[in-house]
């Protein structure tokens, strides 16, 4: 595919005359899907797509256009060449650009991930016997995923990443059936023995979601939250959080750090962390991101991503494509597994959060709820599955002033969605032991 | 749509039980003018197939946007593969299910066509439209956009079937932020391009987009200097651009068979509501009526047959507050034994269909927005949303508008910011007392509905009136 695109980048760049620049950029995936439920496939099948993307720049005009390629050198050379013709005919009547921004020096680099996939075949049988006995849903998914980027100056970048991702629940046959266990198992190569001890933790873990669940009164609780629930609620931050435009703007949730001096706890260190993470270390615009940004150093705002727009508009050199993190990684603390419930004491342990989203944005507040492996702890001890319930608490309370402890270990967390395309975004999160936490429904 | 393609895709279908070919292609045109500055055209041109197999009791489907012969051989052979892998282990049994064989066209209205006015003319409106928003230095940043799909499908089955469908998507949006130091209040055209509709540039006028910027940029300030929204259990007058995510959120996603049935519990989860609800359970005050839609030519989710065959009809989801069918296609039903719609959708070539909303509705009850007004001693009108979340069985909900007025003695007092309300929805629509007469209703929705594995953003719409609730729990800002 790399050599596909490239033949194709070769004989497109020759077509630019004058002071034309043109930059072209790739992505595609050939994936297979299987989709669980009660132990049993609701749907399977295959994706294959390939699209390119065009951008004709003329001074400070430019256009673009992204479209679908068959794979046939030919028809696909003739359909890029009409989108040429017909981005080159629209550049008069397009306004001029004062925010345009592209890499101009060369820097060509190649991420080639090696094809190590079990066949599908095999995953979906191990996956069909995991679950017998008992009630799996989920999404399997697996292939490779390619991006790409070249430019008529000589640039050429090449990502290509062959990866699967398990992500499944064992829900509970409790009198409500709706407790479940959720895990993820992702990577390159699929290992019979470590799914087997996935789900052998999983079904573990079964047997308490069987205990009657309690329910607790809204109010403040102590909380922990596991590495896949902190992600969320850091998650969410990266919806403007970090972004320049929005710092400028004054739409960023974070307002109050840039504003008002409010800070998170000293043992808050944040990153865009793109040299550890899964996603290509190259832009649409042909820029190369830096290995690590910091967003927040010490609970004090860092930088901010910054988009080649942003960089134009507000006078910044370029660190990031769009102005959202791919790759989030929040600092290990000191707490040690072993003293996780013990530090709870009481309260609520939360593997999961669910569907965030911001109360009072320029306050930083936000509202979810706890969802999966949801449990009441009493006396540093599990007992019992929660029933689930909406939090609303602000950042600078829950990673701030509250904020008690983070773990020592540190999870790596490949995302699982797949809108548009299997993503490439990842997080490296501890656990959380937050006091006080606003219970409100 | 070119005759060979028909040809082509008649050509690859196998020999098996049932085969459907699904070619769909969308050009997309996003055009922005922000702070005045315009930002570079955005283009797209999305084509490919979706091939689906249903042989000895197995269901495989393959995607692509290889549309020569070799690669749609290429994705019959993948459909054929899942088809087999899946034969005796599927939670759907497929052997016994008949599916439609639609014949017809549907072409959906474009008055004004898009492509009949030039990009510069589409500039300069969106410019001149800009400049308004910015009537005060606190104006610290402002947009406005278009974005239009023109999309073309065409649907063809082993068993005759043949549906071609046309449609034109225009979703407009317009927003201005106001700051005032660590206080920021946007407002905006319907939220995130809430005032989407299908149409030409028609859709402009319907949505007033010349002339609603001074008054957004207005609203964005009186934001800046107005109190919290007060706390309480209060009435709560919600307008029709936050009526539609409280329809789609606690109406809409709780009846889709497909959550009810399970399949969505790893993701989007599953559903408060049961089978043996439908039928006999009271959802809402006996004043709340519920329909889906897609025969609504000017909506967001209109269409003439679903992505599975199924031709579109007017159904009463919720009659006079009793719950009377779900959000299920063919196979959902075929599954569960119970009536649902034509709801089989899919985002894109690339996702198979799933049960999806489309256009679901409330009707009209008999109310005047001042009538409605005139019942509250006190309470709060909101307008817009801003903020959504709901649990995964979608019960807990907590929502968040733009722009609120606090309403007292029966009039409308002053202006609140931060408004926000939760509530169960099981319980909420109980509390309806008051529905807004037909110029009351607002026809909105959105692009960006979320749902499926692998996920699917998908479109769907909501018309409805203004609609008055009693002992709502309603709270401001931190």
């Amino acid at each position: 595919m790399r050599d596909y695109f490239y033949s194709l980048a070769d004989d497109l760049a020759g077509r630019c005359t004058g002071p034309e620049v043109l930059l072209l950029g790739f992505s595609g995936e050939d994936s297979d899907f299987v989709r669980f439920n009660r132990s049993l496939v609701r749907q399977g099948g295959a994706v294959r797509q390939q699209y390119l993307s065009l951008e004709l720049i003329d001074g400070d005009r430019h256009a673009k256009e992204i479209f679908t390629l068959c794979g046939e050198k030919t028809a696909d050379l003739a359909k890029a060449e009409a989108v040429l013709a017909s981005l080159r005919e629209q550049l008069p009547a397009t306004p001029a650009d004062p925010f345009l921004l592209y890499a101009a020096e060369v820097h060509s680099t190649e991420q080639i991930g090696e094809n190590c996939l079990a066949p599908t075949e095999d995953c979906l049988a191990a996956v069909l016997k995991a679950g017998e006995g008992k009630d799996l849903v989920g999404l399997f998914a697996q292939g490779g995923v390619y991006a790409g980027f070249a430019n008529s100056l000589g640039q050429r970048n090449w990502f290509s990443s062959h990866s699967f991702h398990l992500e499944w629940c064992f829900f509970a046959k409790n009198a409500h059936n709706d407790k479940a266990v959720k895990t993820s198992y992702a990577g390159f190569e699929w290992s019979p023995e470590a799914f087997a001890r996935k789900v052998a933790d999983a079904t573990e873990q079964l047997a308490i979601l069987a205990r009657p669940p309690k329910t607790i009164d809204p109010g403040a609780y102590r909380v922990y939250l596991a590495p896949t629930a902190l992600a969320e609620f850091v998650g969410l931050l990266g919806w403007g959080g970090f972004s320049l435009k929005s710092h400028r703007t004054k739409t960023t949730p974070l307002l109050r750090m840039i504003e008002s001096g409010a800070t998170l706890h000293e043992s808050v260190h944040l990153a865009e962390n793109t040299r550890e993470g899964l996603a290509p270390n190259f832009t649409s615009a042909g820029f190369i991101k830096p290995g690590r940004v910091e967003l927040i150093r010490a609970g004090r705002y860092g930088e901010c991503l910054i988009s080649p727009r942003s960089a134009k508009e507000f006078n910044q050199p370029v660190n990031a494509g769009m102005e959202v993190p791919t790759s989030l990684d929040l600092a290990a603390g000191e707490l040690s597994d072993e003293k996780i419930l013990s530090t709870l004491s009481e309260g609520v342990y939360a593997n999961q959060l669910w569907y965030l989203n911001y109360s009072d944005m320029p306050a930083g507040r936000i509202t979810g709820m706890t969802r999966f492996g949801t449990f009441w702890v009493e006396g540093g001890k599990i007992v019992a599955p929660l029933n689930v319930m909406r939090f609303d608490e602000t950042v600078y309370n829950a990673l701030g002033t509250n904020l008690v402890a983070l773990s020592h270990r540190r999870d790596f967390l490949p995302s699982s969605e797949t809108y548009d395309q299997r993503s490439v975004h990842s997080s490296r999160m501890p656990g959380a032991v937050i006091r006080d936490f606003r219970f409100t429904l | 749509m070119p005759d060979k393609l028909e040809s082509m895709l008649r050509s690859a279908m196998p020999a098996v039980d049932f085969c459907s070919m699904r070619y769909l292609r969308s050009r997309d045109e996003i055009l922005t003018v922000r702070r005045n500055v315009p930002e570079p055209v955005q283009r797209g041109d999305d084509a490919g197939v979706m091939v689906a197999i249903r042989h000895d009791g197995g269901l495989g489907y393959a995607a692509t946007c290889d549309l020569t012969p070799s690669g749609l051989a290429q994705a019959v052979r993948q459909a054929g593969r899942f088809a087999a892998l899946t034969a005796g282990k599927s939670v759907v049994d497929v052997s016994s299910l008949a599916m439609p064989a639609p014949q017809g066209e549907y072409v959906g209205p474009e008055e004004i066509p898009y492509a009949s006015v030039s990009l510069g003319e589409k500039f300069d409106l969106l410019r001149k439209t800009s400049e308004r928003l910015k009537i005060d230095e606190r104006i610290v940043d402002w947009e406005t956009s278009f974005w239009h799909t023109a999309v073309e499908s065409l649907y063809v089955t082993s068993g005759g079937g043949r549906v071609r469908q046309q449609l034109s998507y225009f979703a407009p949006a317009m927003s201005a932020t106001a700051n005032r130091r660590a206080e920021t209040q946007t407002r905006t055209l319907g939220s995130l391009r809430g005032q989407c509709k299908q149409g030409g540039m028609e859709v402009l006028q319907m949505c007033q987009f010349k002339r609603a910027g001074q008054q957004l940029a207005e609203e964005a300030l009186a934001l800046l200097q107005a109190d919290d929204c007060p706390t309480g259990t209060m009435p709560l007058l919600l307008a029709s651009d936050q009526m539609m995510l409280q329809i789609h959120e606690s109406i809409g996603h709780p009846l889709e068979l497909d959550r009810i049935l399970g399949d969505e519990r790893n993701y989007a989860g599953t559903s408060f509501v049961t089978p043996d609800m439908f039928g006999t359970y009271r959802y809402g005050s006996e004043r709340l009526n519920v329909t889906f839609d897609p025969t609504r030519p000017e909506q967001f989710a209109s269409y003439g047959w679903d992505d599975e065959g199924a031709a579109a009809k007017k159904e009463f989801i919720i009659q006079n507050g009793v719950l009377r069918r779900g959000l299920g296609s063919v196979t959902s039903q075929a599954r569960l034994g119970l009536p649902g719609v034509a709801c089989g959708r899919a985002c894109n070539w690339n996702r198979p269909p799933i049960d999806r909303m489309a256009n679901l509705n409330v009707e009209p009850g008999e109310a005047t927005l001042a009538e409605m007004i005139a019942q509250v001693q006190h309470g709060v009108y909101m307008k817009t949303n801003k903020s959504w979340s709901i649990d995964d069985s979608r019960n807990k909900f907590q929502f968040g508008c733009e722009y609120a007025e606090l309403i007292e003695n029966g009039k409308l007092t002053k202006v609140v910011k931060n408004p926000n309300y939760r509530g169960l929805s099981a319980t909420f629509w109980r509390s309806l007392r008051a529905v807004g007469r037909k110029e009351t209703i607002g026809v909105f929705g959105t692009p960006y509905c979320g749902k499926g594995e692998p996920n699917q953003c998908i479109r769907v719409g909501h018309a409805s009136p203004a609609c008055l609730f009693e002992n709502v729990d309603v709270f401001g800002g931190a």
